[in-house]
C-alpha cells in the first residue's frame, strides 16, 4: 500500500520542485486581509474541482465502472444556479439555486444509475448519453448564452475565502467525509468486493445494485458541487466550456493515485495526490512557460511518465537496468 | 520401466520460498521417457510450485533442474516449451472464439507471404488431431465443442511442438467417465510414443489406473517416490496426509446416528425453471443431509440454484417453516436462512483480491447493510473462532484470499456461511478439487452441522462420498429428479438409478 503511492509522491514533489527552481517566490506564502496567497494555495484552489470530482470518480471506478459525464453535469450545475439567480444579489436566492442545482444533479445521478445498475448497460456506453446530452441540456437551461451573475454569496463558493480558499475547505471537506463512511462503515469493503466480484458478491446477498446506483448518484452530486465552484469562481455560467475534459482529469487523477480500471482495491489518498500531480502540473505548464500549443503533450509526457513508474513491468525493467549497471 | 533408462527430467535439491512460506524444500524429482507419472500430495503440499519450477513460472532459490543431462534454467515458459516442456492446465488457457486449428497452432501459424497460411494450418491442426485420435473439424469455433473436447485441444496444443515432456494439472477435474476414458488412451498413446507424462489428480481411482510411478510431496518436503504398483491407496494417503486414516471411518459411524426426525424446513412444491430443472418435489428437514446425486449436467447445481433464488424459478413455490417465501434473489433466501456455497469458488464464492478476513464477514455484512459494519471485536472473535475450527492456513486474517490453496479458500467460502449460522445450508461440489486431508475436515463438519441441526444438501460428483455423509439421496437425471434413497442405499443402487434406462415420470409438464 505504501509502496504504490510512493512514485505519485515522488512525481508530485519533483513537480513542485521544479517550480521551486522556475519560480524561487513559488513556495513562498502571505497573508492579505486575512486570506493566504501564495502559489500552493492557488494549485489546491485550482485544483478543488477536479479533486471533487475525482472522489465520486474513485468509488465508480472501484465497482468496475467510469462516468463520463461529469463534466457536462458540473455545466448543467452551474447553469440552473446562474439561471436562478438571474440579477438577484439575494443570498437566499444563491443558496436556493444552489439547492435546486444539486438536487437535479442528484436525479442526473440516479439516471446513470439506472441505465448501468437497472438496465445493465456498460458504464462508459451509458455515461456517454449525459456526456453528450448534458451540454445540451445546460444549453437550453442557458438559451445559449453565457450568462452572468453579481452575487456575493454566490461568488464565495469559488473564489471566497475563510484563510484558505473554501472550495479548499469544501473539497477537503467531501475528502474527509468520503473516507469516514467508505472506512467506518462497510460501505467501503463492499464497493470493493462488488468490483472485484460482481456475481459473488450477489451470491453473498450484496445489494450490488443499489451500491452502484449509490456511488453514480454520489458522484454526479461532487460534479454538481464542482460546477458551482467553477461557475461561481468567475461568477457566470458557459455551457459549452465549464468543466470541459474535467473528466479526463478526473479519471487521470484516479488511475494516478494507483486505483484500477479494472475495479476492486481503491485509495482515497492516492486519488488525492493524483488531483494534486494533474493540477500541479497544470500550474507549471504555464509558470514554466511551456508554449499554449504543447500545453497538452507536456501534459500527456508526465502522466504517461507517471503511469509507466507505476506499472510492474516497467518498474522491472528499470530496476533490471539498475543492476547492469551496478 | 527399467532403471537403465535415464531420466529426462531431474530436478535435485530444489528449495523456493514465498514470503512468509517455504514452499519447497530440498526436493529431488525424477521422470522419464515414456511413463506416466503422478505428483501426489494435499493441496498445499507443492505440487503446482514444483510444476511451476520445471515450466519456468517459477526459478528455485537453491537446487538444478536437468534436461536430458544437462542443466537448464528457464526464465518463462516459453523458453521451457521451447525445450520440450508443454504443460496443459486444470483450467483450459484457449481462445474460445477462434477455431480449433488456430488454438493447436497459435504463435506458431504456419505462413506465406507475410500472412497466415490458412490451408496448411487446418492440415497440420487435422494431422495433430489424428494423431490422438480426435476427430473434430479443425476449422470449427473452439467455443462450439464441449469442455471434455477443448481439453482435448489443449493437449493437441501442448503436443503440436516437439514435446517430451507433458504436464498435465488436474485434467481430468471437470471431465466424465467417458470422457476420462478418452483422455486415458491419448495418454497412453503418448506414453507409448515416449513422451514423459507428468500427471496430477485428486481422483484415486485415476492415479492408480493410469500412472506407472509415484511422487509423493507433503508440506513441500518429498516424502517418496514409488512404482505404483508398490504402493497401495492406504500407504498412499498415509503418506499424503502423514497420519493414519481414522478420521474418514469415524464420519460414517456419525452419519449413521443421523436421525431425519426433524420438522420439514424448507418444502419445494413442482418448483423449476424451463431449461435448467423440471418441476420437482422436496423437503428437507432439520438435522438432515440430503445428498444430490446425478451426472455432471444433470441439473443438480440449477435446483441448488432455485432453492438459493440465485435463478428465479418459473414454476412452482417454496416453503420455509410451512410458509410460501417468494425468492427475488439470494437476499431473500439468506434471510430465510439458507446459504449456498457455489461449486465455481473463483467466479461466483469468493472476492480474491480481499482479505480472508473481509471474505469470511461479507455475507454477515451484506444481512446487515452497509451502513452497521460488523463490529471489529466481534469480527476477530469470528475471524479467530474459524481460523481455528476449519484449520485455515495460513491463519493470517490478512492474507488475500487470491493466495491461499483451494482446500483454503473452500474453507473461507464454508466460514463466511457458517459465520450466518444458516438453517439449510446447500453445498454444491464443496470437496472438488481439494485434498484428502481437507476434505475429510469438510465432510466431518457436514456431520457435525446436521447434528447440531442444521440441514445441509450436499452435492458431490463423487457418489462414494454422498452415499457416505447422505441420511437420504436424491438422484437426478437429465435435468429431472428421478428417485429418492434411504440413507442405507449403496453407490450401486444410486449408479443403477443414474445409468437406468427407464423414461423417468414428468411430475408436472
Amino acid at each position: 500500500m505504501k509502496n504504490r503511492l510512493l512514485w505519485p509522491l515522488l512525481a508530485l514533489v519533483a513537480l513542485l520542485l521544479l517550480n521551486l527552481v522556475v519560480t524561487p517566490s513559488f513556495f513562498s506564502l502571505r497573508i492579505q486581509d486575512g486570506h493566504l496567497y501564495g502559489g500552493l494555495v492557488d494549485v489546491l484552489k485550482n485544483g478543488a474541482p477536479t479533486l471533487l470530482i475525482a472522489l465520486g470518480m474513485t468509488l465508480i471506478i472501484a465497482t468496475r465502472g467510469i462516468d463520463l459525464s461529469v463534466g457536462a453535469v458540473a455545466a448543467i450545475a452551474g447553469a440552473v444556479t446562474c439561471v436562478h439567480i438571474g440579477s438577484s444579489e439575494d443570498a437566499g436566492t444563491a443558496f436556493a439555486g444552489m439547492a435546486i442545482a444539486l438536487v437535479l444533479c442528484a436525479l442526473l445521478g440516479l439516471w446513470n444509475g439506472f441505465l448501468v445498475a437497472g438496465l445493465g448497460i456498460q458504464p462508459i456506453i451509458a455515461t456517454l448519453v449525459l456526456m453528450t446530452a448534458g451540454r445540451g441540456i445546460a444549453m437550453l437551461v442557458t438559451e445559449g448564452q453565457i450568462i452572468t451573475v453579481n452575487n456575493n454569496a454566490y461568488r464565495q463558493v469559488g473564489a471566497g475565502f475563510v484563510v484558505l480558499p473554501i472550495s479548499i475547505l469544501i473539497s477537503l471537506a467531501v475528502l474527509g467525509l468520503v473516507a469516514f463512511t467508505t472506512r467506518k462503515t462497510a460501505l467501503g469493503m463492499l464497493i470493493e468486493a462488488v468490483g472485484v466480484n460482481p456475481e459473488a458478491s450477489r451470491l453473498a446477498g450484496v445489494r450490488s445494485r443499489t451500491i452502484i446506483w449509490t456511488v453514480y448518484v454520489f458522484a454526479a452530486v461532487c460534479a454538481g458541487i464542482a460546477g458551482l465552484m467553477i461557475s461561481s469562481n468567475v461568477s457566470a455560467a458557459d455551457a459549452n466550456n465549464a468543466g470541459l475534459w474535467i473528466e479526463m482529469d478526473a479519471i487521470l487523477a484516479v488511475v494516478i493515485g494507483g486505483t484500477s480500471l479494472a475495479g476492486g482495491r481503491y485509495s482515497l489518498t492516492g486519488t488525492l495526490l493524483g488531483a494534486l500531480i494533474i493540477q500541479t502540473l497544470t500550474t507549471t505548464v504555464y509558470t514554466i512557460g511551456v508554449a499554449p500549443e504543447v500545453t497538452l503533450v507536456f501534459k500527456a509526457v508526465v502522466v504517461i511518465a507517471v503511469c509507466l513508474v507505476q506499472a510492474p513491468k516497467a518498474r522491472a525493467v528499470l530496476s533490471f537496468r539498475k543492476v547492469a549497471v551496478s | 520401466m527399467t532403471e537403465s533408462v535415464s531420466p529426462i527430467v531431474e530436478m535435485r535439491g530444489i528449495s523456493l520460498a514465498f514470503p512468509g512460506v517455504k514452499a519447497l524444500q530440498d526436493v529431488d524429482f525424477r521422470l522419464f521417457p515414456g511413463e506416466v507419472h503422478a505428483l501426489m500430495g494435499e493441496n498445499g503440499a507443492g505440487k503446482s510450485t514444483l510444476i511451476k519450477t520445471l515450466t519456468g513460472v517459477h526459478t528455485p532459490d537453491s537446487g538444478s533442474v536437468l534436461l536430458s543431462g544437462d542443466t537448464v534454467a528457464f526464465s518463462s515458459p516459453g523458453q521451457a516449451q521451447h525445450a520440450g516442456i508443454s504443460t496443459v492446465y486444470q483450467e483450459v488457457n484457449l481462445c474460445a472464439n477462434l477455431t480449433v486449428a488456430e488454438n493447436i497452432l497459435l504463435g506458431r501459424e504456419p505462413r506465406r507471404f507475410g500472412g497466415i497460411d490458412f490451408p496448411a494450418m487446418r492440415t497440420k491442426a487435422a494431422e495433430v488431431l489424428t494423431r490422438i485420435g480426435v476427430h473434430i473439424d479443425p476449422a470449427s469455433v473452439l467455443s462450439t465443442h464441449p469442455i471434455a473436447v477443448q481439453q482435448l485441444v489443449a493437449i493437441a496444443r501442448a503436443i503440436a511442438v516437439d514435446c517430451r515432456v507433458l504436464v498435465l494439472d488436474e485434467p481430468t477435474s471437470s471431465l466424465d467417465a467417458g470422457e476420462v476414458a478418452e483422455l486415458f488412451r491419448i495418454m497412453r498413446v503418448l506414453r507409448d510414443e515416449g513422451v514423459a507424462i507428468l500427471f496430477v489428480s485428486h481422483f484415486l481411482d485415476q492415479v492408480y489406473e493410469i500412472s506407472d510411478r509415484m511422487t509423493v510431496l507433503r508440506n513441500g518436503t518429498l516424502v517418496g517416490e514409488h512404482l505404483t504398483k508398490d504402493l497401495d491407496r492406504r500407504a498412499l494417503i498415509s503418506a499424503m496426509i502423514g497420519r493414519e486414516l481414522g478420521t474418514l471411518e469415524a464420519i460414517e459411524d456419525a452419519s449413521e446416528r443421523l436421525s431425519a426426525s426433524g420438522p420439514v424446513l424448507v418444502h419445494a412444491e413442482g418448483l423449476g425453471r424451463r431449461g435448467a430443472i423440471a418441476p420437482f418435489d422436496l423437503e428437507i428437514r432439520a438435522g438432515e443431509v440430503v445428498g444430490l446425486a446425478g451426472l455432471l449436467g444433470s441439473g443438480r447445481t440449477e435446483l441448488a440454484r432455485l432453492l438459493f433464488g440465485a435463478d428465479k424459478a418459473d414454476s412452482g413455490r417454496l416453503l420455509v417453516d410451512g410458509t410460501p417465501v417468494h425468492l427475488r434473489g439470494p437476499r431473500s433466501a439468506i434471510a430465510a436462512g439458507i446459504a449456498f456455497c457455489s461449486e465455481d469458488r473463483k467466479g461466483e464464492g469468493l472476492v480474491a483480491d480481499l482479505s480472508i478476513r473481509d471474505n469470511l464477514v461479507l455475507a454477515m455484512q451484506a444481512a446487515r447493510g452497509w451502513s452497521r459494519p460488523v463490529p471489529r471485536k466481534l469480527k476477530d472473535q469470528l475471524v479467530e473462532k474459524y481460523l481455528a475450527a476449519l484449520d485455515i492456513r495460513p491463519a493470517n486474517p490478512d492474507a488475500l484470499v487470491r493466495t491461499l490453496s483451494g482446500g483454503n479458500q473452500q474453507k473461507v467460502l464454508l466460514a463466511r456461511w457458517l459465520v450466518t449460522e444458516p438453517r439449510l445450508l446447500i453445498l454444491d461440489e464443496p470437496t472438488r478439487g481439494i485434498d484428502i486431508g481437507a476434505k475429510a475436515q469438510i465432510q466431518q463438519l457436514v456431520t457435525t452441522l446436521a447434528a447440531e441441526g442444521t440441514a445441509v444438501l450436499f452435492i458431490s460428483a463423487e457418489l462414494e462420498e454422498v452415499v457416505r455423509i447422505a441420511t437420504r439421496i436424491v438422484v437426478l437425471r437429465d435435468r429431472h429428479k428421478i428417485a429418492e434413497l434411504d440413507g442405507g442405499a449403496s453407490v450401486d443402487d444410486v449408479v443403477e438409478l443414474i445409468a437406468g434406462e427407464h423414461v423417468p415420470e414428468e411430475v408436472a409438464s
